[in-house]
């Protein structure tokens, strides 16, 4: 069982799934923020590798990416963070990125270097799996799970598709849109879960718009998991001394409304 | 060639290596229902008779192949013809595709439409083409393409359209394309994303290429009346590549005629402060196809320069990387300054102010010209005028001074 399909082990569990922005707002805050949230909680992260081009993001995650960017982020510092995060925490570790910087990086070097940096999966906002196949044989080599995503617009036949081809577990947006927080859950969501319930036994985490541990409580009762991004980089975003506490509680937060 | 010869249809997402479909999950469903509909409308007379008529009564079709015997005579050489896609309505052959979507649009019952504009030229069709199809418009420009094209802007809003904006990135014409996917990624379900070159996922490419077309095919029969032959050379300037593609696409099997796409070279392919990804790039994936792309060592999409905002792009259609490979089309590029000479040249000796744009395959074909006898003919596709950029080229003259 790969470290992601371990989180789904224990019945009644609700995954608690991170994003963040690698080197936003420094490559140092990324290796404590990513501790703090594993030390509270949180099942696993997603580390964002910045793009100059992010059309699956929101303003939030578009200007995270940019700084890091600024900030002389590459693929090359996102796996020797991984690397170092991977002395640290326990918790499963996945790439966010872009199709680009993978394809300009080599597929095959790429997946063979997030193995050896102790990165288990990848998701790619940019890639569905009708252009996935190589990346996907790729990464079934070095025992990566390549994660999928579902939108509520996919039909049945894509639902199929999907199911069938992810793994780890099935990434549903929740809604038709971009990341970043959102005040309202969308009022469908019950029925898209069903949806895929039908067709697919996977796990099913939901992202995109979520923010309070409110709505993770909320999305918990029909779903496996949540993410949760643009609201992490809101609060490491603070400037304030007690970001680290913030995150701390917001953590916590998003735990104890899991586990009710 | 016949259609079975070309690698690009609308049932294949790739011409060759290149194109395919790396867009969001969101979106899939959406370009699948817009394949389908395009298919549709394959076989749907009506819809293309009301393409033709508007085409020839509202946008101006067909365009003259224009003997330039002034320019003929100044570069003292082949026989130099213009395309004259800036006669059309709103002044670019922009119109063609805007005029051919917009139709599609309405057929599949969207009524709010998305566009990205670099130039203005695009932007300014769709709002044309949606005010006379009474649908909704909304343009997404880079704020560095407000500036410099803000007569462009002053146009869509007077034509009813909402422009937006994109603060992002280079402030050109990429960002206004990523700005206008989120657009399409959130409003999916009602709205209708009128992109305006071939590039973009898969069944853009093929659409775009199709509705401009009209452009060669027109030209093959104007030469053949007037000299009853092909010519020797089609100079065309490439952004994403839709005026090149739409003047080539005939002569793609007549391996006699030499296709040039002309990109822009900028400041200079050596400072690198260009926008020439099929001449200085590599291959990448951008805005959902896979093609030449200007970027980094690290796969970040690099910024580009040039003077003309609709060139001021760091990818090109996906079909255009296909012909480079096989060497079906020869492409080039040349510099701001060359493009600003032929600018004024084509305005002082014919009286014609050609787009920024379009001033880059004039440069080239210049220079080709010369060197080649008086019996050969080269046709350049003049696919805009000037009249947008002449706040550019005043700025660029008292620079000069
Ligand atoms: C007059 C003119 N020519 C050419 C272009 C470049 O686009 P394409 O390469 O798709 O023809 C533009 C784009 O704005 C334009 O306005």
């Amino acid at each position: 069982m790969s470290r992601i399909s371990s989180i789904f082990s224990q019945p009644g569990h609700k995954a608690f799934i991170a994003y963040v922005t690698v080197g936003y707002p420094s490559i140092e805050a990324t290796l404590s923020t990513v501790s703090l949230l594993a030390e509270n909680g949180c099942d696993m992260v997603e580390l964002g590798i910045p793009f100059s081009d992010p059309i699956a993001d929101g303003v939030t995650i578009q200007k995270a990416s940019f700084h890091a960017l600024k900030n002389g982020v590459t693929p090359e510092r996102c796996l020797a963070v991984a690397r170092e995060l991977r002395q640290q925490v326990s918790i499963p570790l996945t790439f966010m990125s872009y199709f680009n910087p993978i394809l300009h990086y080599g597929q095959e070097n790429f997946c063979n270097d997030c193995a050896s940096s102790g990165i288990d999966g990848l998701i790619i906002p940019d890639l569905p799996p009708n252009e996935g196949g190589e990346l996907e044989s790729l990464t079934q080599k070095h025992n990566l799970d390549l994660i999928y995503l579902l939108s509520p617009a996919s039909t049945e036949e894509r639902i199929r598709l999907i199911a069938q081809r992810s793994r780890g577990f099935i990434y549903l947006v929740s809604v038709t849109g971009v990341t970043g927080a959102r005040n309202a859950l969308p009022s469908d969501l019950k029925v898209f879960l069903s949806r895929v319930r039908k067709v697919s036994k996977q796990p099913l985490c939901v992202g995109f718009g979520i923010s309070t541990p409110e709505q993770a409580g909320q999305i918990a009762t029909v779903a496996d998991g949540v993410i949760i991004g643009s609201r992490i980089i809101q609060l490491m975003d603070s400037g304030e001394p007690d970001t680290a506490q913030q995150i701390q509680d917001f953590a916590r937060g998003v735990r104890k409304e899991l586990d009710q | 060639m016949t259609a079975q010869d070309e690698p690009s249809f609308v049932s294949s997402s790739y011409f060759g290596q290149f194109g395919g479909r790396f867009a969001p999950e969101t979106l899939v469903p959406a370009l699948d229902e817009l394949t389908t509909a395009y298919k549709k409308i394959q076989g749907d007379a009506s819809f293309w008779s009301e393409f033709d008529s508007l085409s020839h009564d509202y946008s101006g079709r067909p365009t003259p192949l224009y003997f330039a015997e002034k320019l003929t005579d100044h570069c003292g050489g082949a026989r130099i013809f213009l395309k004259r896609e800036d006669l059309l309505h709103t002044g670019a052959h922009k119109i063609n595709n805007a005029l051919g979507q917009g139709l599609l649009a309405k057929k599949m019952g969207k009524q709010r439409i998305i566009a990205e504009t670099g130039a203005g030229q695009h932007g300014v069709a769709a709002a044309t083409i949606c005010a006379r199809l009474g649908l909704d418009c909304v343009v997404y420009m880079g704020e560095e393409d407000i500036r410099r094209q803000s007569h462009n802007v002053f146009r869509m809003k007077l034509l009813g359209a909402e422009v937006f904006p994109v603060s992002s990135g280079s402030k050109t014409l990429k960002d206004a394309i990523n700005e206008a996917m989120r657009d399409w990624v959130t409003n999916v379900r009602n709205t209708y994303y009128l992109l305006g070159s071939v590039v973009g996922p898969h069944p853009y490419p093929t659409i775009v290429r199709d509705f401009q077309t009209i452009i060669g095919k027109e030209t093959r029969e104007q030469v053949m009346a007037k000299c009853g032959r092909l010519p020797d050379y089609i100079i065309a300037c490439v952004g994403g590549g839709s005026n090149a593609i739409g003047i080539f696409h005939p002569f793609l099997k007549d391996t006699e005629v030499q296709l040039i796409g002309v990109e822009a070279a900028g400041r200079g392919i050596a400072v690198g402060k260009h926008a020439a990804p099929l001449i200085a790039g590599s291959i990448g994936v951008l805005h959902g196809a896979k093609s030449y792309v200007l970027q980094d060592e690290a796969g970040q999409i690099r910024e580009t320069a040039s003077i003309a905002a609709g060139l001021d792009y760091p990818s090109v259609g996906p079909e255009h990387s296909y012909y480079k490979t096989t060497g079906r089309i020869a492409y080039d590029a040349v510099e701001d300054k060359d493009a600003l000479s032929a600018f004024l040249l084509l305005s002082q000796i014919e009286g014609i102010i050609p787009a920024l744009e379009s001033a880059h395959a004039i440069s080239y074909a210049g220079k080709i010209a010369s060197s080649l006898g008086k019996d050969k003919i080269i046709i350049i596709n003049l696919s805009g005028r000037g009249d947008k950029d002449m706040d550019i080229v005043s700025e660029a003259m008292e620079k000069k001074q």
